[in-house]
């Protein structure tokens, strides 16, 4: 992955493709009043040509919702969507249909997504017509191939005529995927894209996707919840917990060494063959709090083993270590020094970095 | 979390499974499940049962407490359970009703997949417990609560959750509660069908700490079914890796990791990507699993097996002993690189890595 532009300096100068500035989504409480979900907090996200951002976090931490709001499937309740630093406001007609050409999204269960009563030929041919426009049938027949190659479904006479339940679920997924590609994207959402496969065939998709991500120099979106598979797979990588995003940084970075106590908390809860001996019982306990009443202060402050008294009271903003690592925790303010040595010892994580 | 050796040498068998095969359907449109499956579980040990999904695990968990729904027939093998109450062994496949019925959750007992659709919605977690002990014990009823106020604190449950209804716990604490009613009655042997596939790996990591804690405390054997090889790897003092309804190799835990015999459990290991040290590129294993209708002859894997030779298309594998032979009395593998009757190249260096610094012969290699 040394190729990539991900440790380029410069990196931060050309404009993001895809970004999300304050994003955030309030679903309101059935019968509740004016109680609403805060499924989604003010999050700052960028998207880079040529770049895998994974979104990692815990179920109900807000990571799919992020990526139907990206995908403009929902209306978001504030913030704003830049697509080449131009707000995206269209909800219908031409420039939204322009929007979801160049924005397209892979779901989580392609048993699901695929309509059981189509062929692949079919799902194929929509994506196409809709988004290319008329063309000769010759040219479409060669599009439709070329699609099915691109997605190593060769050859492709051999699936064209497939209905969703011949076809395994490897096959299945990276029929989805050629369904996204027909549009000729940009940016590809993909939400949980190989947690329904068998294990021995989601590093092939893994794979698929970031061989296609380098050949169309697309931005891609990655969302799980297994972030070892985002060390795999991602450049960078974002941190959810409770709605708001608490660390981003460079994949191996954020992997290697967490800052916030709640990275931390999931890594060292990863199952992870190679750390038999040295693992201990983790300090795992607790549990996500509840989105319609979220924590004041930090979310995490109620299950933190760090957690002191300006954490329950104030919100953390981003506070930055080195080459673009960041973590929303109070115990990296630069007043916090104390805090952060009883924390973690000598020697914290931001600088164990260098 | 503490790694328990497993004693070899004295471990009685608990659990023995032979020659057992399910088929799903009947007549000519039957499908075979399971295929003469052999399988023993020692007292006291923590027996990983790994596989893709539609490889059988489920089937075999259920198959050999009689618990399988039809259309799935047990078409044949036996199930000895040896009770360490009674120092007897019987066959489960071939108990009355009545016997069976006094088994079930007193010996043994299953946390399902999903505690979401194992509680009743409609009952209170704690009648629902009481339930599972009046079925088999003579007490008071204040007694039976107690019993339960007593489980719940074991998983780690406050007791005045008892009067909660399972919509009120969140997933980990349901699936707690899935724990404490499967010990109820302090079983020898406690299944556990993928667990905590449906909860995120913080709470994952809290459940599996618990069981390991409990079955250190109460000295219950344990059958964990999974996906995911890296968790029992951790987990389990031993696993059995299936394919396509065949067990394909049976090792212990950290030999399956460093030392993988079958093509296959090699394949897998080479589908995790690691957490930490060294990022390398990952293959997977190309294909994707077969459909149990219409099998590969020979061996099962061979289509997407890189090793694969002329042999393995014609003769069927059978689990046996490694390359390594009477070096690795315990471990067995169903592979015809291992099998010295069958000409095929030398095994590949990949299924023969020795561990290091440490002698094989006549020890334990632990």
């Amino acid at each position: 992955m040394s190729s990539h532009s991900h440790n380029d300096p410069d990196r931060t100068s050309d404009a993001p493709l895809l970004a999300a500035r304050n994003l955030t989504k309030h679903f309101p409480v059935k019968g509740g009043g004016s109680r609403v979900v805060h499924a989604v907090d003010s999050v700052d996200i960028e998207l880079h040509a040529g770049e895998v951002v994974a979104l990692v976090g815990e179920s109900g931490s807000g990571k799919s919702t992020i990526a139907r709001l990206l995908a403009k499937l929902m209306p978001h309740t504030s913030g704003d969507i830049l697509l080449e630093g131009t707000a995206v406001t269209a909800r219908f007609g031409r420039r939204f249909r322009n929007y979801c050409r160049r924005v397209q999204m892979i779901l989580q269960d392609p048993f699901a997504s695929l309509n059981p009563i189509h062929r692949v030929r079919y799902v194929l041919t929509r994506s196409i017509s809709i988004h290319r426009g008329r063309m000769s049938r010759d040219e479409r027949e060669r599009m439709l191939r070329e699609l099915l190659e691109r997605v190593d479904l060769t050859p492709p006479e051999r699936y064209l005529e497939k209905f969703p339940h011949e076809l395994s679920g490897g096959q299945r997924q990276r029929v989805a995927i050629a369904r996204a590609l027909g549009a000729d994207p940009e940016v590809l959402l993909a939400d949980e894209p190989v947690s329904m496969l068998d294990v021995s065939i989601r590093i092939g998709v893994l794979n698929l996707l970031r061989d296609l991500k380098d050949r169309f120099h697309l931005a891609v979106l990655y969302i799980t919840h297994d972030i070892a598979s985002a060390r795999y797979f991602a450049d960078r990588t974002v941190v959810m917990y409770a709605g708001q995003i608490v660390e981003r940084g460079p994949s191996e970075a954020v992997t290697q060494h967490p800052l916030h106590p709640y990275t931390q908390l999931l890594i060292a809860s990863a199952p992870d063959a190679d750390r038999l001996e040295e693992r201990e019982a983790t300090e795992a306990t607790g549990e996500p709090p509840s989105l319609i009443s979220p924590p004041t202060g930090c979310r995490f402050h109620p299950r933190c083993p760090f957690a002191m008294e300006r954490c329950r009271t104030d919100a953390p903003p981003m506070f930055s270590a080195e080459s673009g690592h960041e973590s929303a925790c109070w115990l990296y303010a630069d007043d916090a020094e104390a805090e952060r040595a009883a924390a973690f010892g000598a020697q914290t994580p931001g600088e164990a970095q260098a | 979390m503490t790694i328990t050796t497993p004693q070899r040498t004295q471990a009685e068998p608990l659990l023995e499974i032979r020659n057992l095969s399910v088929d799903y359907g009947y007549d000519d449109d039957a499908v075979r499940a399971l295929s003469n499956v052999n399988l023993t579980l020692h007292r006291g040990e923590i027996l990983g049962l790994a596989g893709e999904s539609g490889c059988g695990k489920s089937t075999l968990a259920y198959a050999a407490t009689r618990l399988l729904p039809p259309p799935g027939v047990i078409t044949g093998g036996e199930v000895l359970f040896t009770s360490s109450r009674s120092r007897e062994s019987g066959d489960l496949l071939r108990m009355s009703d009545k016997q069976l019925r006094a088994q079930r959750w007193r010996d043994t007992a299953i946390v399902f997949q999903g505690s979401m659709n194992a509680l009743n919605p409609v009952y209170k977690v704690g009648k629902q417990l009481i339930d599972g002990i009046a079925a088999h014990e003579k007490m008071s009823r204040s007694a039976m609560r107690e019993r339960a106020a007593e489980l719940l604190t074991m998983v780690g449950i406050s007791a005045d959750r008892l009067d909660s209804y399972p919509h009120q716990l969140s997933g980990g604490m349901r699936q707690r509660v899935m724990i404490a009613m499967a010990l109820a009655l302090e079983p020898e042997l406690v299944i556990m069908d993928e667990p905590t596939t449906a909860l995120d790996v913080v709470m994952q990591r809290q459940i599996v700490e618990q069981i390991i804690e409990l079955k250190d405390k109460l000295g219950f054997s344990v059958i964990f079914i999974t996906h995911d090889v890296s968790l029992l790897i951790e987990l389990a003092d031993r696993i059995a890796i299936m394919y396509a309804g065949e067990i394909v190799e049976d090792a212990g835990s950290r030999e399956v990791y460093h030392e993988p015999r079958h093509p296959y459990t090699a394949g897998l290991l080479h589908s995790f990507p690691p957490l930490r040290g060294p990022k390398r590129e990952l293959g997977g294993i190309p294909g994707s699993p077969p459909d149990l209708l219409s099998l590969p002859s020979g061996c099962r894997f061979r289509t997407r097996c890189p090793y694969a030779v002329d042999a393995c298309a014609q003769l069927v594998p059978e689990l046996g002993g490694t390359v390594f032979g009477d070096e690795e009395p315990h471990r067995s593998v169903a592979c015809h690189l291992h099998d010295d009757a069958v000409d095929t190249p030398a095994v590949p260096a990949e299924l023969a890595v020795r561990p290091e610094g440490r002698t094989l012969l006549g020890v334990d290699p632990r």
